[in-house]
């Protein structure tokens, strides 16, 4: 079979391995939308309903139903993007998710980048050369990005660059107040301004996305960097780097023909952890910076004990954290160098 | 013929413990910092005991001093926006948030181990629904689930620990499986088998203990991140309530000040947080140390 013939069934194979998953996260959150505490039937027809109109409510949402036929019609109302009303804006849950979703993944997206483009090289130096300044300097990122609490981590830098060195602006929203922001193209206020060319509106985007991107940013460049130093450290010590240096190849050639492209896949691998990792602390650094994304969204939700906006956000993060997933295997297959060459 | 053969047992015992304690040493002499570590593991563990009897004012009485008054002598940390004495509330704190940690890795451990013990050693179907059981908790972003949990199940301190419980969940069981799956044919089960010993017993007193070396490792390393987890609930505010003093609340509520300069209500909380997540980590490091020499850095 040729090779890329060979990659595109694994991929595709993949994709189907997707299914039960996404199946037992309907499961989840459908388990967790009927785990509300007391009656959801009473819940949802409000404090002042009477016995009657709360049958009434119970019979118009299905709640009288069996628990298999209130799962089907569950993931019914899914497919046609109903996820319910947020009682607390009186909006579509999906719209309002939608609307806040670019804030989220310009942050997420942006701080992944940042955390890949420093840690991927710092692992490979600090591999090349253990015991260095720049081993140090990891090993210390490393523990620092473990044990700080991230919110903690985001006060902290607010409390330097804002208040002490006033080189950052207020925490507040995407885009200070004295700028319009861009036309609407992507949603990513970055992006955007570089289309319609507002090279200020640029600026003003990039400064209130600074600090929240690097707090993420240290966070996850942590698992990255020892990942990468770790499994540097084990390639370069392989027995086919080795015979390459035997060879007589140059230095450069060993270490980024072979070792490198070899140590990439663990650190592909953790990208899975990473992104669990990331989105979790998403919510956290959203709420500290008030970033207008779904994360801050979901957490006014919980605070009002608005559950559908809350199971709408668990259930979508759950559904962007598969598909991350599964962008990471299928980069995995097409970066393998193993995959397809043996055949 | 009885001394004999105790002398024996004795001759087989003696060299091997000698060794560990050498080895102990060895490993504590390398790396001084995991000496420091279990020195800062007694301190936090004797600020959740004895904590509340030796500050020196109430944690929730406001008014104690001047509202939002930097670090002194009076208040080593300052007070906060209602006067409380921030030090005072720190050191209590410490016992809400390793309670919950603790028991939430408690629960996810004898949950975990029981369930991959049991996926590990018959396999089948018992190995197929652990297998997807953990999958689908897996495919959630754990914090993301946590939050959904508890504000399904109830906005309570309980629930926290529960739904910390469920995310750590398969990191045990998946730990358990494998460490149990290796030994399941091993000569000393097989004798254990031989002898008549039930399966059962020889899972739970065979095989189980074997996995315990590398069960620690994983819990020591885990009770940091259930530390993390937890107080980042609290810190959006699912669980503790307001006037319970509990580090995660406390820099949620210090946040607001922030930006005014009020550094102390955030950073002191803050950095207890860190420092009990940085000992536990350090521990886990000590810990992998000893029991696998192999993976030390």
């Amino acid at each position: 079979m040729p090779p890329m013939l060979d990659k595109l069934r694994k991929v595709a194979l993949r994709l189907l391995q997707a299914v039960p998953t996404v199946f037992g996260i309907l499961v989840v959150c459908f388990l967790l939308t009927r785990a509300l505490p007391g009656d959801p039937a009473a819940y949802f027809a409000g404090p002042m309903a009477d016995a009657e109109s709360i049958e009434e409510v119970r019979k118009s949402l299905g709640l009288d139903k069996p628990l298999p036929m209130q799962f089907v019609n569950y993931v019914g109302d899914l497919v046609q993007g109903d996820l319910g009303m947020a009682v607390s804006t009186g909006q579509p849950v999906i719209s309002e998710l939608a609307r806040r979703l670019p804030a989220s993944l310009e942050l997420t997206l942006g701080a992944l980048l940042v955390s890949f483009v420093i840690a991927v090289p710092l692992g490979v130096l600090a591999a090349t050369r253990p015991n260095t300044w720049v081993d140090h300097i990891c090993r210390f990122l490393v523990t620092a990005g473990v044990s700080l609490p991230i919110f903690f981590t985001g006060l902290a830098l607010m409390y330097v660059f804002y208040y002490l060195l006033g080189w950052a602006p207020a925490p507040m929203g995407r885009l200070d107040m004295m700028y319009l922001p861009p036309e609407t193209v992507t949603g990513f206020l970055t992006i955007d301004a570089i289309i319609a060319g507002e090279w200020e509106v640029l600026g003003a985007a990039l400064a209130q996305l600074a600090l929240p991107l690097i707090t993420l940013a240290l966070f996850t460049l942590a698992p990255i960097a020892r990942m990468t130093r770790a499994a540097m450290l084990q390639t370069l010590g392989s027995d086919f780097v080795r015979t390459a240096r035997a060879a007589g190849l140059s230095s450069r050639r060993v270490l980024i023909t072979y070792a490198f492209r070899n140590a990439l896949l663990p650190v592909v691998t953790t990208l899975g952890m990473v992104f669990s990792f990331l989105l979790g602390a998403n919510v956290l650094v959203e709420k500290v910076f008030a970033w207008p994304g779904i994360g801050s969204f979901a957490v006014e939700a919980l605070v009002v004990s608005d559950y559908a906006a809350v199971q709408g956000f668990v259930l979508s993060m759950a559904m962007l954290f598969v598909v991350l997933n599964l962008l990471i295997d299928v980069i995995y297959t097409l970066i393998d160098p193993r995959v397809g060459e043996a055949a | 013929m009885t001394s004999l053969s105790s002398s024996a047992s004795q001759n087989l015992k003696g060299p091997p413990r000698t060794s560990y304690w050498q080895h102990l040493r060895h490993v504590a002499s390398e790396n001084p910092v995991t000496g420091l570590a279990f020195g800062l593991f007694a301190l936090f563990v004797g600020m959740a005991l004895f904590g509340p009897y030796l500050v020196p004012y109430d944690p929730l009485n406001t008014g104690v001093g001047p509202a939002l008054q930097a670090p002194s002598a009076a208040h080593w940390f300052g007070t906060d926006h209602l006067g409380r004495d921030v030090f005072s509330r720190v050191v209590v704190a410490t016992r809400l948030d390793l309670l919950i940690s603790v028991s939430a890795v408690a629960i996810s451990f004898v949950l975990g181990s029981i369930m991959g013990c049991f996926a590990g050693y018959f396999g089948g179907w018992t190995d197929r629904i652990t297998g997807r059981l953990v999958d689908t908790i897996m495919a959630f972003p754990l914090f993301v689930l946590a939050m959904g949990i508890v504000a399904a199940a109830g906005n309570t301190v309980e629930n926290i620990v529960y739904a910390t419980a469920i995310i750590n969940l398969p990191f045990y069981a998946r730990m358990a499986r494998a460490e149990v799956s290796i030994r399941r044919n091993a000569g000393f089960v097989q004798a254990a088998r031989m002898s008549g010993n039930s399966e059962l017993r020889v899972l739970f007193g065979h095989i189980f203990p074997n996995t315990l070396p590398p069960m620690m490792v994983q819990i020591s390393l885990n009770m940091g991140w259930a530390i993390l987890n937890a107080a980042g609930l609290s810190f959006i505010g699912l669980g503790v309530q307001p006037p319970s003093p509990e580090w995660g609340i406390m820099v949620a509520e210090g946040a607001n000040f922030i930006i005014s300069g009020e550094w102390w209500l955030v950073i002191f909380p803050g950095m207890a947080l860190m420092l009990a997540v940085f000992t536990f980590n350090l521990i886990g490091d000590g810990l992998r140390d000893l029991v696998d020499p192999q993976r030390r850095t």
